[in-house]
Protein backbone atom coordinates (compact mmCIF):
# COMPACT_ATOMS: atom_id res chain seq x y z
CA UNK A 1 0.00 0.00 0.00
CA UNK A 2 1.30 3.54 -0.66
CA UNK A 3 0.37 6.93 0.41
CA UNK A 4 0.64 9.02 -2.24
CA UNK A 5 -1.64 8.79 -5.14
CA UNK A 6 -0.67 10.05 -9.05
CA UNK A 7 -3.13 12.79 -10.36
CA UNK A 8 -4.65 10.34 -12.20
CA UNK A 9 -5.76 7.60 -9.26
CA UNK A 10 -6.37 10.87 -7.10
CA UNK A 11 -8.98 11.77 -10.16
CA UNK A 12 -10.30 8.16 -10.10
CA UNK A 13 -10.65 8.42 -6.36
CA UNK A 14 -12.53 11.72 -7.15
CA UNK A 15 -14.84 10.50 -8.96
CA UNK A 16 -15.74 6.94 -6.79
CA UNK A 17 -16.12 9.53 -3.82
CA UNK A 18 -18.81 11.90 -6.34
CA UNK A 19 -20.63 8.05 -5.80
CA UNK A 20 -20.10 7.30 -1.93
CA UNK A 21 -18.20 4.51 -3.20
CA UNK A 22 -14.43 5.51 -2.49
CA UNK A 23 -13.34 3.38 0.87
CA UNK A 24 -11.73 5.24 4.02
CA UNK A 25 -8.14 4.99 3.26
CA UNK A 26 -9.30 6.28 -0.80
CA UNK A 27 -10.67 9.34 0.55
CA UNK A 28 -7.91 9.96 3.22
CA UNK A 29 -4.73 9.28 0.44
CA UNK A 30 -6.93 11.62 -2.27
CA UNK A 31 -7.17 14.25 0.86
CA UNK A 32 -3.38 14.44 1.04
CA UNK A 33 -3.30 14.03 -2.78
CA UNK A 34 -5.05 17.71 -3.37
CA UNK A 35 -3.79 19.27 0.13
CA UNK A 36 -0.18 19.40 -2.63
CA UNK A 37 -2.19 19.36 -6.14
CA UNK A 38 -3.73 22.64 -6.98
CA UNK A 39 -4.47 20.93 -10.22
CA UNK A 40 -6.60 18.25 -8.69
CA UNK A 41 -7.81 20.35 -6.47
CA UNK A 42 -9.69 22.76 -8.56
CA UNK A 43 -10.83 19.42 -10.29
CA UNK A 44 -12.20 18.02 -7.14
CA UNK A 45 -14.09 21.37 -6.64
CA UNK A 46 -15.96 21.00 -9.94
CA UNK A 47 -16.84 17.89 -9.63
CA UNK A 48 -18.44 17.91 -6.58
CA UNK A 49 -20.19 21.00 -8.05
CA UNK A 50 -21.60 18.87 -10.68
CA UNK A 51 -22.50 16.41 -8.37
CA UNK A 52 -25.04 19.13 -6.14
CA UNK A 53 -26.22 20.33 -9.20
CA UNK A 54 -27.73 17.18 -10.63
CA UNK A 55 -28.45 16.80 -7.11
CA UNK A 56 -30.39 19.93 -7.13
CA UNK A 57 -32.16 19.06 -10.51
CA UNK A 58 -33.80 15.98 -8.94
CA UNK A 59 -34.27 14.46 -12.14
CA UNK A 60 -36.54 11.69 -12.72
CA UNK A 61 -36.58 8.90 -15.45
CA UNK A 62 -39.24 6.68 -16.31
CA UNK A 63 -38.62 3.17 -15.22
CA UNK A 64 -37.99 0.92 -18.10
CA UNK A 65 -41.26 -1.15 -18.05
CA UNK A 66 -42.75 2.17 -18.21
CA UNK A 67 -40.85 3.08 -21.50
CA UNK A 68 -41.49 -0.95 -22.67
CA UNK A 69 -45.06 0.78 -22.49
CA UNK A 70 -45.11 3.81 -24.77
CA UNK A 71 -42.74 1.55 -27.19
CA UNK A 72 -45.37 -1.04 -27.28
CA UNK A 73 -47.96 1.61 -27.69
CA UNK A 74 -46.07 3.64 -30.44
CA UNK A 75 -45.43 0.30 -32.12
CA UNK A 76 -48.84 -0.65 -32.53
CA UNK A 77 -50.03 2.58 -33.57
CA UNK A 78 -47.24 2.66 -36.73
CA UNK A 79 -48.23 -0.92 -37.53
CA UNK A 80 -52.05 0.23 -37.66
CA UNK A 81 -51.14 3.32 -39.31
CA UNK A 82 -48.85 1.90 -42.27
CA UNK A 83 -51.76 -1.09 -43.28
CA UNK A 84 -54.40 1.54 -43.44
CA UNK B 1 -34.85 10.80 -46.57
CA UNK B 2 -36.91 9.40 -43.38
CA UNK B 3 -36.44 12.81 -41.14
CA UNK B 4 -37.55 11.01 -37.92
CA UNK B 5 -37.03 8.11 -35.80
CA UNK B 6 -40.50 7.17 -34.26
CA UNK B 7 -38.25 3.75 -32.83
CA UNK B 8 -36.08 5.81 -31.03
CA UNK B 9 -38.27 7.86 -29.07
CA UNK B 10 -39.01 6.71 -26.35
CA UNK B 11 -35.06 5.79 -25.94
CA UNK B 12 -33.81 9.69 -26.63
CA UNK B 13 -36.80 12.02 -25.81
CA UNK B 14 -38.49 9.70 -23.00
CA UNK B 15 -36.97 10.99 -19.90
CA UNK B 16 -36.84 14.74 -21.10
CA UNK B 17 -40.43 14.84 -22.00
CA UNK B 18 -41.49 13.32 -18.65
CA UNK B 19 -38.88 15.88 -16.64
CA UNK B 20 -40.84 18.87 -18.83
CA UNK B 21 -44.14 17.19 -18.08
CA UNK B 22 -44.27 16.75 -14.17
CA UNK B 23 -43.48 19.79 -13.62
CA UNK B 24 -46.02 20.90 -15.27
CA UNK B 25 -48.91 18.62 -14.37
CA UNK B 26 -47.42 17.25 -10.97
CA UNK B 27 -49.05 13.99 -11.93
CA UNK B 28 -46.92 11.02 -12.81
CA UNK B 29 -49.85 9.14 -14.49
CA UNK B 30 -50.90 12.00 -16.46
CA UNK B 31 -47.49 13.09 -17.72
CA UNK B 32 -47.25 9.38 -18.98
CA UNK B 33 -50.55 9.61 -20.55
CA UNK B 34 -49.58 13.11 -21.86
CA UNK B 35 -46.17 11.76 -22.99
CA UNK B 36 -48.13 8.69 -24.63
CA UNK B 37 -50.12 11.02 -26.91
CA UNK B 38 -47.69 13.37 -28.13
CA UNK B 39 -45.89 10.28 -29.51
CA UNK B 40 -48.70 9.08 -31.02
CA UNK B 41 -49.83 12.46 -32.63
CA UNK B 42 -46.38 12.84 -33.38
CA UNK B 43 -46.22 9.92 -35.46
CA UNK B 44 -49.47 10.89 -37.27
CA UNK B 45 -48.33 14.56 -38.20
CA UNK B 46 -45.07 12.80 -39.61
CA UNK B 47 -45.20 14.29 -42.08
CA UNK B 48 -45.61 17.45 -41.15
CA UNK B 49 -42.20 17.47 -39.80
CA UNK B 50 -39.69 19.85 -41.94
CA UNK B 51 -36.68 18.92 -40.50
CA UNK B 52 -36.56 22.48 -39.24
CA UNK B 53 -36.45 22.34 -35.77
CA UNK B 54 -34.50 19.29 -34.19
CA UNK B 55 -37.06 16.06 -33.22
CA UNK B 56 -37.01 16.94 -29.72
CA UNK B 57 -37.87 21.03 -30.03
CA UNK B 58 -41.13 19.60 -32.44
CA UNK B 59 -41.85 17.03 -29.87
CA UNK B 60 -42.02 19.73 -27.05
CA UNK B 61 -43.78 21.74 -29.44
CA UNK B 62 -46.52 19.07 -29.37
CA UNK B 63 -46.79 17.96 -26.18
CA UNK B 64 -46.81 21.92 -24.82
CA UNK B 65 -50.26 21.06 -26.78
CA UNK B 66 -51.10 18.31 -24.83
CA UNK B 67 -50.12 19.63 -21.81
CA UNK B 68 -52.50 23.02 -22.60
CA UNK B 69 -55.50 20.65 -23.32
CA UNK B 70 -55.53 18.84 -19.96
CA UNK B 71 -55.51 21.48 -18.35
CA UNK B 72 -58.72 22.87 -20.59
CA UNK B 73 -60.71 19.88 -19.74
CA UNK B 74 -59.94 19.52 -15.98
CA UNK B 75 -60.84 23.12 -15.94
CA UNK B 76 -64.42 22.91 -17.80
CA UNK B 77 -65.09 20.45 -14.48
CA UNK B 78 -64.16 22.95 -12.19
CA UNK B 79 -67.64 24.63 -11.98
CA UNK B 80 -69.30 21.73 -10.82
CA UNK B 81 -67.04 21.25 -8.22
CA UNK B 82 -68.07 22.74 -4.61
CA UNK B 83 -64.73 24.24 -2.79
CA UNK B 84 -64.58 24.02 1.11
CA UNK B 85 -61.84 25.42 3.14
CA UNK B 86 -61.06 23.45 6.43
CA UNK B 87 -59.46 26.02 8.87
CA UNK B 88 -56.69 24.77 10.87
CA UNK B 89 -58.60 25.38 13.76
CA UNK B 90 -61.84 27.01 15.84
CA UNK B 91 -59.82 30.20 16.51
CA UNK B 92 -59.33 30.95 12.54
CA UNK B 93 -62.52 30.43 11.38
CA UNK B 94 -63.22 33.45 9.60
CA UNK B 95 -60.27 34.73 8.85
CA UNK B 96 -59.55 35.95 5.35
CA UNK B 97 -58.52 33.35 3.27
CA UNK B 98 -55.27 35.66 2.24
CA UNK B 99 -53.78 34.96 5.25
CA UNK B 100 -54.45 30.95 4.85
CA UNK B 101 -52.79 30.70 1.26
CA UNK B 102 -49.09 30.52 0.38
CA UNK B 103 -46.68 32.83 1.40
CA UNK B 104 -45.89 34.73 -2.08
CA UNK B 105 -42.65 35.91 -0.48
CA UNK B 106 -41.87 31.91 -0.10
CA UNK B 107 -39.11 31.35 -2.58
CA UNK B 108 -39.13 27.80 -2.71
CA UNK B 109 -41.59 28.16 -5.83
CA UNK B 110 -39.02 30.01 -8.08
CA UNK B 111 -36.52 27.72 -6.33
CA UNK B 112 -38.22 25.15 -7.81
CA UNK B 113 -39.13 25.87 -11.12
CA UNK B 114 -35.49 27.06 -11.39
CA UNK B 115 -34.58 23.38 -11.04
CA UNK B 116 -37.19 22.33 -13.90
CA UNK B 117 -35.11 24.48 -16.08
CA UNK B 118 -31.73 22.82 -14.69
CA UNK B 119 -32.84 19.59 -14.78
CA UNK B 120 -33.47 19.92 -18.52
CA UNK B 121 -30.19 21.40 -19.52
CA UNK B 122 -28.68 18.69 -17.69
CA UNK B 123 -30.61 15.95 -20.39
CA UNK B 124 -29.78 18.46 -23.03
CA UNK B 125 -26.12 18.51 -22.08
CA UNK B 126 -26.12 14.88 -22.18
CA UNK B 127 -27.56 14.52 -25.88
CA UNK B 128 -23.81 15.33 -26.48
CA UNK B 129 -22.23 12.33 -25.26
CA UNK B 130 -22.56 8.84 -27.21
CA UNK B 131 -25.82 7.28 -26.73
CA UNK B 132 -24.03 4.15 -24.84
CA UNK B 133 -21.56 6.89 -22.04
CA UNK B 134 -25.16 8.75 -21.72
CA UNK B 135 -27.36 5.73 -20.81
CA UNK B 136 -24.38 4.43 -18.45
CA UNK B 137 -24.12 7.84 -16.83
CA UNK B 138 -27.36 7.67 -16.48
CA UNK B 139 -28.22 5.21 -14.95
CA UNK B 140 -25.15 5.66 -11.90
CA UNK B 141 -25.84 8.45 -11.26
CA UNK B 142 -29.97 9.27 -11.77
CA UNK B 143 -31.16 6.14 -11.31
CA UNK B 144 -28.38 4.98 -8.89
CA UNK B 145 -27.63 1.70 -10.06
CA UNK B 146 -25.04 -0.03 -8.52
CA UNK B 147 -21.35 -0.25 -10.40
CA UNK B 148 -21.91 -4.13 -10.07
CA UNK B 149 -25.03 -3.96 -11.94
CA UNK B 150 -24.32 -1.56 -14.56
CA UNK B 151 -21.22 -3.56 -15.34
CA UNK B 152 -23.05 -6.34 -15.56
CA UNK B 153 -25.58 -5.38 -17.63
CA UNK B 154 -23.09 -4.30 -20.18
CA UNK B 155 -20.72 -6.53 -20.29
CA UNK B 156 -17.58 -4.28 -18.97
CA UNK B 157 -15.31 -4.44 -16.28
CA UNK B 158 -15.68 -1.36 -13.55
CA UNK B 159 -12.08 0.10 -14.84
CA UNK B 160 -14.49 0.34 -18.12
CA UNK B 161 -17.59 2.19 -16.45
CA UNK B 162 -15.59 4.37 -14.31
CA UNK B 163 -13.84 5.78 -17.88
CA UNK B 164 -17.01 6.32 -19.28
CA UNK B 165 -18.56 7.86 -15.94
CA UNK B 166 -15.34 10.09 -16.11
CA UNK B 167 -15.66 11.49 -19.53
CA UNK B 168 -19.05 11.82 -19.88
CA UNK B 169 -18.63 14.11 -16.26
CA UNK B 170 -15.73 16.19 -18.41
CA UNK B 171 -18.16 16.59 -20.99
CA UNK B 172 -21.32 17.26 -18.68
CA UNK B 173 -19.25 19.82 -16.66
CA UNK B 174 -18.05 21.99 -19.61
CA UNK B 175 -21.68 22.21 -21.35
CA UNK B 176 -23.18 22.95 -18.14
CA UNK B 177 -20.43 25.61 -17.35
CA UNK B 178 -21.02 27.16 -21.10
CA UNK B 179 -25.19 26.79 -21.49
CA UNK B 180 -26.54 26.93 -17.62
CA UNK B 181 -24.01 28.80 -14.97
CA UNK B 182 -23.23 31.56 -17.54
Amino acid sequence: MKFFLKCDEAVHVCDKSQYNEASFFEKLKFKMHILICALCRGHAKRNTKLTETIKAANLKTLLPEEKEVLKTRLQQEANNGSES
Amino acid sequence: MELLNPDQWVDNYADYLYNYTIVRVNDHIVAQDLISETFLAGLKSKKNFKGEASERTWLISILKRKIIDYYRKINSKKGKAEVHIAYRDEDSEGDWLEENAADPFDKTAEDTMENKELGLAILECLDKLPQKQATIFKKKTIENFDTEAICKEYNITPSNLWVIIHRARKTLAECLEKNWFN
